[in-house]
């Protein structure tokens, strides 16, 4: 018999949420109210309980499908906070957009289980399973707004993608399989500690690293980015933009870091490539974007290409600086959609930049606190964004490879420019409009927690940063 | 040539034929008969292999259901497969060539010496008295449980996704939805519209005038 209690987080998870699946079958009010708060309430309990159990060792259950170690708890806690966000800023959106609510909140719940199972995936079953989940709830978040021609083509268009993904995962995980005869990553690791990798492992690896190419939405894999991104509604693309990016993070590390770090020299090849395309094609695109939501789509190719520079070095400070920007990213993108939510009126989307101007004068917290978080994508000195930026370039250089740090410096610094031109905006045009923003609560504390804590971050990151270098003691 | 061996290569070619039917086929339900082909002589192959559950499990499953459901959905649909195909021509060079390099490339990687008789030997024949179904249930419910829940999840927010996405209430009924009133808002219903606001034209406001006086005095009385 095996001891569930490590197996707790998913299975209240899972409980909670079939419990509020019924519960929702039965609700008369179409507001959801009581979804709502259960669904809220469910993933503080999780967190909660992650945080009690929070693994001081790693181990290996349940036929070592499972691994529990620091980096799956940090993970799973991070995501359930940023769902919890992402829920707080979803919730004024889909009201007056009568997208399906109660089903909206339970999809969130299983995405996020989805992502726990994830970033404790031990073989490479959990690990496909796990993003299975996850991606068939985000293909359903993005298709929710029913009657919106745009919803529709974005959930086609990720769902196309998403599919052809999964299939090269699942093909470059059949090849080796069929090399190494292994499922579990600790067993690949032992048979390339022990054997020369062949030909047809190595190709199933660039299968592996395609999918994952893909799924984190790297240059030459980006092509769906802009599209979902602009397409879905805003609360979704907020969602799908911070945890799912974190919860991929874990899917990259398992793979890259526990399974096949014995032949390290050929997926860093790989991961050169599209990290540099990534930071090339991103920031320079980004800067002929009128529309906000695609230029935040593509400023998240950018950061994905900086994230990709710590993974390259290979090493577990590398790891966890590329955990660290990981986690800053959800963050702030969080928050940089979030306002979007927040500046909306009614059920018009903000979709244009000059749809800021002057917001700075008509509200000046709010302007403050969304030009926080883009100063901050930016990479600018008192925010977090430049610590996070300063962490993978050091890993980089560490790692020997000087010429990417010098190309990510520099498209930093190309990329200061469309982020400032919309503090610029924010701050220094004249207003279109006098009409106020009133926002809801729920927006309003959603904003002023993710600005803030960029802010905080940047003050005091220290704490996370231990945390991040105590997630790869076991490597 | 052993019984074996004829059976594996006629429904190895029958799955390769079916295969091919499937996308080269004018008429939808054809392909899809073909697809049941493939499936059914696949099956038999898997049974060749000692996988009897699966064997049965693919034919119950996808030939019974799954393909049925494709039937239904084929010739209740009216798809307008003209114009699905327009452009094939055009993108027919650089399809080809992307399949075989693909292909070749495949080819080049997975030779015999990876995956070849020495490598993979023949597994070894099982008795009379070994049951597939009860290894299969064993390994599921115990070694595999884990995956096998997350799978149940997945199928679950498949239903929910499903549902979510194509249920629309009931269309029958022409009454009032008191919920759906209570839910419209200010943006639905009231257009603003900015007037001209200048002298009217018509004469008008002198009776206006009149008729204001009238009535202050109406009141003053």
């Amino acid at each position: 018999m095996y001891n569930l209690m490590h197996l707790l987080p998913e299975m209240f998870l899972l409980t909670a949420g079939c419990v509020i699946l019924l519960i929702d079958v039965f609700s008369k009010d179409l507001d959801r109210n009581l979804t709502y708060r259960l669904t809220q309430l469910a993933l503080l309990t999780t967190a909660i309980i992650c945080v009690v159990q929070f693994p001081q060792l790693q181990y290996h259950l349940y036929g070592r499908h499972y691994v529990l170690d620091p980096m799956a708890g940090i993970i799973k806690i991070s995501v359930i906070v940023l769902a919890m966000l992402a829920l707080l800023f979803a919730r004024p959106y889909i009201l007056p957009r009568r997208i399906l609510r109660g089903e909206y909140y339970l999809l969130h719940l299983f995405a996020v289980l989805g992502m726990m199972v994830l970033a404790s995936g031990g073989s490479m079953l959990t690990l496909y399973l796990g993003l299975e989940l996850l991606s068939l709830s985000l293909y359903a978040l993005v298709a929710m707004q029913r009657h919106s021609y745009q919803a529709a083509e974005a959930a086609v268009k990720y769902f196309v993608m998403g599919a052809i993904a999964s299939g090269f995962l699942l093909y470059g995980m059949s090849l080796i399989y069929g090399v190494t005869q292994q499922i579990h990553l600790t067993d690949i690791a032992a048979y390339l500690a022990q054997n020369d990798a062949s030909l047809t492992l190595r190709f199933g690896l660039v299968f592996i690293v395609v999918a994952i190419a893909f799924k984190f939405g790297a240059v030459p894999f980006q092509m769906w980015v802009p599209d979902v991104y602009d397409g879905a509604p805003t609360s979704t693309t907020a969602f799908l933009s911070s945890a799912p990016k974190v919860a991929a993070f874990g899917l990259a590390i398992r793979i890259f870091g526990y399974g096949f770090i014995g032949i390290a020299v050929d997926w860093q090849g790989l991961l050169i490539i599209l990290a540099s395309l990534s930071m090339l094609l991103g920031n320079i695109v980004a800067l002929a974007q009128s529309n906000i939501k695609r230029l935040l789509a593509y400023s998240a190719i950018a950061h994905i290409g900086y994230f990709l520079l710590g993974i390259i070095s290979g090493t577990a400070a590398g790891f966890s600086a590329s955990f660290f920007y990981i986690l800053i990213y959800a963050i702030m993108s969080l928050g940089g959609f979030g306002c979007l939510i927040y500046l909306g009126q009614g059920s018009e989307d903000v979709k244009d930049i000059d749809q800021l101007k002057g917001l700075g004068r008509k509200n000046p917290w709010g302007g403050l606190l969304i030009s926080f978080l883009f100063l901050s994508m930016a990479g600018l000195p008192p925010f977090v964004g430049f610590w996070a930026k300063l962490e993978v370039f050091l890993a980089v250089l560490n790692a020997g490879f000087i010429w990417l740090a010098v190309l990510g410096a520099v498209m930093s610094i190309i990329g200061l420019v469309y982020y400032l031109k919309v503090v610029k905006v924010i701050f220094f045009d004249e207003p279109e409009t006098e009409q106020k923003i009133i926002a809801a609560r729920g927006l309003r504390l959603g904003l002023g927690l993710t600005s803030l804590s960029v802010v905080a971050l940047g003050v005091f990151p220290s704490k996370l940063l231990e945390l991040c270098r105590q997630a790869f003691e076991y490597l | 040539m052993t019984v074996e061996s004829v059976v594996f290569y006629l429904f190895a070619t029958l799955t390769l034929v079916g295969a091919i039917g499937v996308i080269t086929m004018r008429n939808a339900v054809q392909a899809v008969l073909c697809l049941v082909l493939t499936f059914f002589s696949a099956a038999v192959l898997w049974m060749l292999l000692e996988a009897e559950f699966l064997a049965v499990t693919l034919v119950l499953v996808y030939v019974g259901a799954v393909m049925v459901l494709f039937l239904f959905v084929v010739m209740m649909l009216d798809v307008d497969y003209a114009s699905l195909k327009a452009g094939y021509t055009k993108y027919l060079p650089l399809g080809i060539i992307t399949a075989l390099a693909l292909f070749g490339g495949i080819y080049w990687v997975i030779r015999s010496e990876v995956f070849g008789v020495e490598q993979m030997p023949e597994p070894a024949k099982h008795g009379a008295d070994y049951s597939n179904v009860t290894e299969l249930g064993r390994l599921l419910y115990t070694d595999y449980f884990f995956a096998f829940e997350v799978a149940g999840v997945i199928l679950l927010v498949a239903i929910v996704a499903a549902i979510s996405l194509t249920f629309r209430g009931r269309r029958d009924r022409r009454g009032q939805s008191v919920p759906m009133q209570h839910q419209a808002s200010k943006e639905e219903r009231l257009r603003v519209v900015s007037m001209e606001s200048g002298p009217r034209q018509d004469g008008q406001e002198k009776t206006e005038k009149k008729k204001r006086i009238r009535r202050k005095k109406g009141g003053g009385s």
